[in-house]
């Protein structure tokens, strides 16, 4: 009985295991060298968090919690970095109020109002803010823009006078070159990313809840409250916390337009600074501790970005799955 | 008895009243919301065409930087542009072969397990990643070792281009049909046998197109190459490995913030320059696009 074997008639006389044969070399190399490019991204980030922080160390070393205090002063050797936290925070704050409503308006217009052939167009308009690089942002701003928002923000200053609250936020002292500005200037640069995200989380509403609300007699502006927004607000949320990225990392054409100037004040017309500004404008004449700190700056930047960014892309992928599985 | 009244006319469309005027005046603030965007980027490109026309030509885009309080008329921006090409180019050469691989490795090998899924996170919270920590990443790991050089912000730019590149060719490869990848299966080609000769070839259009959209950026991009390549330089510096170098970037970064009219002109002309390359280059993605596409969303 047991001369009996079990024949496979895929297996060729004289091989046992011809169908689980080696992948050949070839094969199996492609498939490491994939993986490792692959990994490159996992290795590239590890390694930007280690070095950078080794080259700040003497930063932290020697300021301790000092760097979150407000005393910068090079010159006596003190290093806290909280005014350009400020900076960075009030002017993304500024960007993401102007850009935020214009993007998601646009992004409406473009789902809920124009036909397909004119969106194609306002896209590729949209998008062009992207392409303008940011140095060209910041040659505009500083010899166009701020000139003549200059301007504009006298006129504003001596209208609100030392009015309460207004005062305080608009008053003077009014420079071209100052949160404001570089707020408006981020404004720009963050509104392509914030539209096509909110257009892309806008388009995945199913059609039968437009439609559900249309039949219930809804004019446009009440379908888009009671069946777009329900549906894409986590989403939406998701692109305006990756537009706050952008606007936090933004480097040239702040420091260009901000003023240049390390302090804490409520004044949005007033002269400031961010801390990728700082590191751009100043890194090449620093050295020492001085140095380490604006690598430090750029540590706590890495930091709050990869932050900001895990969140948003968590919730937008957590928001698109549970869309597609409803 | 039966009382027969005339149907009433009603418009199904729209309601009268309060409920029509907050529909009309929400449809004027999302073509506002438009309006508001095309007036800065006609002001840009309108200050940039008018002021940097009129310096550039082929003697401004060849010859040496001179100093800044040099007048408009001597001099020009040779040694960025080539900087710029350089660079830029060499870093496309880096970053491109390793992004499809990356995205090869995500879509084709990894699927969905969960290290395919991290890269994948992990490439897209990348692109998120500031320009100018990839600045200080090059200087920490290199140049603080071997010296500003070319090199130096290429590997920067590389940085820079290597998740978008990732992003966009995955989306590519997503859609080439499985049956394609069956169909070789089948005829007994090995897994990097399929990918390199049907798989990458049936996507290649959207792969090159996402690829000179990430040049596009990548060339415009001042904060990582201010600590790579320092700048400042009045001549050419061939060498792309070694010394340090200069870009459109820079130049127009460092003129931008000079109290001199002829320096300021060379900064818009440079600015024109820029603007045109990252034009030409999405130009050449559109008709990369139309020409070569064959699975398209």
């Amino acid at each position: 009985m047991s001369t009996i074997s079990r024949v496979d008639p895929a297996v060729p006389a004289g091989s046992t295991r011809a169908l689980e044969h080696r992948r050949p070399l070839g094969d199996r190399s492609f498939a490491i060298i994939a993986l490792a490019s692959g990994l490159l991204v996992l290795v590239i980030l590890v390694l930007i968090a280690i070095t950078t922080s080794q080259q700040a160390s003497s930063w932290f070393s020697a300021e301790g919690f000092n760097i979150f205090t407000r005393d910068w002063d090079p010159a006596n050797n003190k290093f806290g970095a909280l005014s350009f936290i400020y900076g960075t925070a009030i002017t993304a704050v500024i960007a993401l109020a102007m850009a935020v409503p214009v993007s998601v308006g646009i992004a409406l217009l473009l789902t809920e109002v124009v036909p397909y052939r004119w969106s194609r167009p306002i896209v590729y308009v949209v998008d062009l803010l992207a392409v303008v690089p940011s140095v060209v942002w910041g040659l505009w701003g500083i010899l166009v823009f701020a000139p003549w928002l200059q301007k504009i923000y006298t006129d504003i200053a001596s209208g609100v006078g030392s009015a309460p609250v207004l005062g305080p936020l608009f008053g003077q002292p009014v420079s071209g070159a100052s949160f404001f500005t570089a707020g408006i200037i981020l404004a720009f640069m963050i509104t392509p990313i914030v539209t096509s995200l909110s257009r892309e989380v806008i388009a995945t509403v199913p059609a039968i809840d437009r439609e559900g609300a249309y039949a219930l007699g809804a004019t446009r502006w009440e379908m888009i409250r009671g069946a777009v927004w329900p549906h894409s607000q986590g989403g939406i949320a998701g692109a305006v916390l990756l537009g706050l990225g952008r606007a936090m990392g933004e480097t040239i054409a702040v420091a260009l337009v901000i003023g240049s100037s390390p302090v804490i004040t409520s004044h949005l017309f007033a002269p400031g600074y961010s801390m990728p500004a700082v590191i751009a404008n100043e890194f090449g004449e620093s050295t020492g501790v001085f140095k380490a700190g604006l690598m430090g700056m750029g540590v706590l930047l890495f930091a709050l970005t990869i932050i900001i960014n895990v969140l948003a892309r968590g919730v937008v992928e957590r928001n698109a799955r549970r869309k597609r599985g409803a | 008895m039966a009382v027969t009244t005339e149907p009433r006319q009603v418009d199904l469309r729209e309601p009268a009243g309060w409920r029509r005027t907050k529909n009309r005046a929400s449809t004027v603030l999302m073509v506002l919301s438009f309006v508001v965007v095309i007036i800065p980027l006609g002001f840009v490109l309108f200050t940039v065409i008018a002021k940097g026309a009129s310096v550039i030509g082929w003697s401004f885009l060849t010859s040496g930087i001179p100093p800044s309080t040099t007048p408009l008329g001597t001099g020009g921006i040779g040694p960025a542009v080539l900087g710029t090409i350089e660079i830029t180019a060499l870093a496309t050469v880096m970053a491109a072969p390793l992004g499809v691989l990356g995205a090869v490795y995500i879509n084709e090998y990894g699927g969905k397990g969960p290290l395919a899924q991290v890269v994948r996170f992990m490439a897209d919270v990348m692109t998120g990643v500031p320009s100018i920590i990839m600045g200080l990443f090059i200087l920490s790991i290199w140049v603080l070792h071997f010296g500003f050089s070319g090199l130096a912000g290429a590997f920067a730019l590389g940085c820079l281009m290597l998740p978008v590149v990732i992003r966009s060719t995955e989306e590519m490869l997503k859609l080439v049909p499985d049956a394609l990848r069956e169909g070789s299966y089948a005829l007994g080609a090995t897994k990097a046998r399929v990918t390199v000769t049907v798989v990458l070839p049936a996507a290649i259009g959207g792969i090159v197109s996402g690829a000179l959209l990430a040049v596009a950026r990548a060339a415009g991009e001042t904060a990582p190459l201010l600590f790579t390549i320092l700048g400042g330089l009045s001549v050419v510096n061939t060498n792309v490995f070694h010394g340090a170098d200069t870009a459109l970037p820079l130049l127009i970064f460092t003129n931008a913030s000079s109290p001199y009219v002829g320096a300021q002109s060379r900064g818009w002309g440079a600015a024109l320059t820029l603007i045109a390359i990252a034009f030409i280059l999405m130009i050449a993605a559109r008709l990369v696009t139309a020409r070569f596409a064959r699975y398209s969303q």
